[in-house]
């Protein structure tokens, strides 16, 4: 039988993904039930809440969170929901509690999510267990390096296995902090993209639209005093001015990992850091050398990495360290948010660095991010057409032995794949 | 040009009158003569409004140099976000001058604005964007000019604003 979404031939150099899977709504609910309800999801990062009592509630996949710390300073995430009759038991963003309160009819829980106080209980039959009714917890939350994941799934593969090759990824990160711990600053950009949450998959780690869809910035780092050679013409089909390979890392997660010619602020000044910083930025260097040693610190401060870990969260470890989530809302509509990580130890002078580094290119007001949203809504509205224009092409690379670069589409196969085989589409080789 | 303590709420509202019909034309090199050579333009992100940029992740954080180059993007046929031009219209009310300080480089008027922006775009809903400009602005021999220009959303998060592509 041949499959409905995603073509996958080999032999023949073919790759094809059907557009109705971008905009059905029908695919939409799939997606939600076959992907999302069984994959691990990006809750928060650890750093965001400190002290017993801490609390963020964030939207995952639809359910309302409470991202926490309980009583003894412990990661929890509890259902944020009450267990009487359904109301929402806190209803701020973020903030230190002593537990969560059901205004509706007073049901109250600690901080340990224990059902504390019920309003004239005695009138509750014997039966009623008060233990038993505690706020509820996703069937599974585990970390790695920080960042807290939730699974919707009580069978769920251990979080480690789930991670797979992504986890090297996460392991560069927090070795750009001496002590290995890094921290979301303050200020989060959450922003709505009219576009299939599948499309800002493609589009965060694709290299291949950097010349065109992002000219100005391109225009804007090189008045800046970067460096912007002309594509390595050995290198079959590159396009980008500096080399880079695209990689896949098992259960749909994958990336691109580019040599650094932008800047980093862990640690590799560029002019548009400014002369002020540049001793901040190479002691920095120096540290992380002496730490690392010159192989290691090599990969740290001169590679950047656009990592996806299947299906929603994306590590963009470049200009600055990104994480971008997004909450597939409806077949064409996402909400993203985007955090800024950076080691805790970080002077105010690397902070600055980094902070601004991050807009020169992200965000919603950055010199890249818009027109990355500009390509996603025109191509939902060009995708209108689905019926009558079927497929879209990512066989780049495909026929290349060996490396995979950063403008191929291996990568972004990678992602499809892991899509359509947790979608029951028939994929695999067509022959 | 007079000091900033005869500066009137008025010739304010002129100048920021002034500034949004620029804006609302497109004509930011002109735009850009109505800053100072040290201006700053920012919009903090949505739940971080009362942070400074060096130690919180704002949406824009420009100084005067990429300012410039904001500019320079902005009429670039390739910023493609802005190509076509949206059509925005600006409203703005409720001007108070909040404090009137001698800075080393000027006497300085801090104000403060409501506005509404609204972005029409082909293919696109109306997107409004409602919040309050808290600008400095500095008396020069050659009138005032806004030395820090900051807007600030009144929104919890920019949602199905979407974007701040152009100057808002």
């Amino acid at each position: 039988m041949k499959p409905e979404f995603v073509i996958h031939d080999p032999a023949n150099h073919d790759f094809q993904v059907n557009r109705r899977a971008l905009v059905d709504p029908v695919v939409f609910e799939a997606e939600m039930r076959r992907i999302f309800d069984t994959c691990w999801l990006y809750v928060g990062h650890e750093s965001e809440v400190h002290e017993p009592g801490d609390f963020k509630t964030r939207d995952v996949c639809g359910r309302p969170i409470i991202f926490c710390r309980d009583s003894k300073g412990e990661i929890r995430t509890y259902l944020n929901v009450c267990r009487h009759r359904g109301a929402i038991v806190c209803r701020e963003p973020e903030g230190n509690a002593q537990g969560f309160f059901c205004f509706y009819h007073g049901w109250s829980y600690n901080r340990d999510g224990e059902l504390d106080g019920v309003p004239g209980a005695a009138s509750y039959p014997p039966s009623f267990d008060r233990c038993k009714l505690g706020l509820a917890e996703p069937p599974q939350v585990a970390s790695y390096q920080g960042f807290v994941f939730l699974s919707f799934n009580p069978d769920a593969q251990p979080l480690v296995d789930y991670l797979a090759g992504a986890k090297e990824y996460l392991d560069l990160i927090v070795d750009q902090s001496p002590t290995r711990r890094m921290e979301v600053i303050r200020g989060t950009q959450e922003y709505d993209m009219k576009a299939n949450w599948k499309l800002l998959v493609e589009n965060s780690f694709d290299d291949y639209h950097l010349m065109t869809t992002h000219s100005t910035w391109l225009n804007y780092m090189k008045r800046s005093g970067v460096e912007i050679k002309r594509p390595d013409k050995t290198q079959v089909g590159a396009t980008m001015p500096a080399h880079g390979i695209g990689k896949a890392l098992g259960n749909g997660h994958a990336v691109i990992d580019n040599i650094n010619f932008r800047g980093r602020p862990v640690a590799k000044w560029i002019p548009l850091y400014g002369e002020a910083a540049r001793p901040e930025i190479e002691r920095i260097r120096a540290e992380l050398f002496e730490r690392l040693g010159e192989a290691r610190a090599t990969r740290v401060a001169d590679t950047n990495r656009n990592l996806v870990i299947f299906p929603n969260l994306v590590i963009n470890d470049g200009s600055s360290v990104t994480i971008r989530s997004f909450q597939p809302r409806a077949a064409n509509l996402m909400q993203v948010r985007a955090w800024a990580l950076g080691p805790v130890e970080e002077t105010p002078v690397a902070r600055a660095v980094r902070l601004d580094s991050f807009l020169t290119f992200y965000g919603p007001g950055g010199f890249a991010t818009p027109d990355d949203v500009e390509a996603l809504e025109s191509v939902q509205q060009g995708l209108a057409s689905w019926r009558e224009v079927p497929w879209s092409v990512m066989s780049r690379g495909m026929a290349k032995e060996g490396e995979q670069l950063n403008t191929d589409e291996l990568h972004l196969r990678a992602f499809w794949l892991q899509w359509a085989e947790l979608m029951g589409d028939v994929a695999g080789d067509v022959a | 040009m007079s000091s900033a303590a005869e500066i009137t709420r008025a010739q304010v509202e002129d100048f920021l009158f002034e500034e949004a019909a620029l804006l609302d034309a497109w004509r930011l090199d002109d735009w850009l003569l109505m800053l100072t050579a040290d201006a700053t333009y920012r919009v903090p992100s949505n739940d971080a409004p009362e942070s400074q940029p060096a130690d919180a992740l704002f949406m824009i954080a420009d100084d005067i140099r990429r300012i410039r180059e904001r500019v320079l993007r902005l009429k670039d046929r390739n910023a493609h976000a802005e190509f076509p031009h949206s059509r925005t219209r600006r409203l703005i009310s409720n001007v108070r001058i909040t404090a009137r300080d001698r800075g080393l480089m000027g006497d300085e008027l801090h104000i403060e604005a409501n506005f509404v922006v609204v972005r029409h775009r082909r293919n696109a809903d109306i997107r409004s964007f409602v919040g309050q400009y808290r600008h400095v602005l500095r008396v020069t021999p050659e009138g005032l000019r806004i030395a820090q220009r900051k807007a600030v959303l009144d929104a919890h998060e920019l949602g199905e604003m979407g974007l701040v592509s152009f100057i808002l």
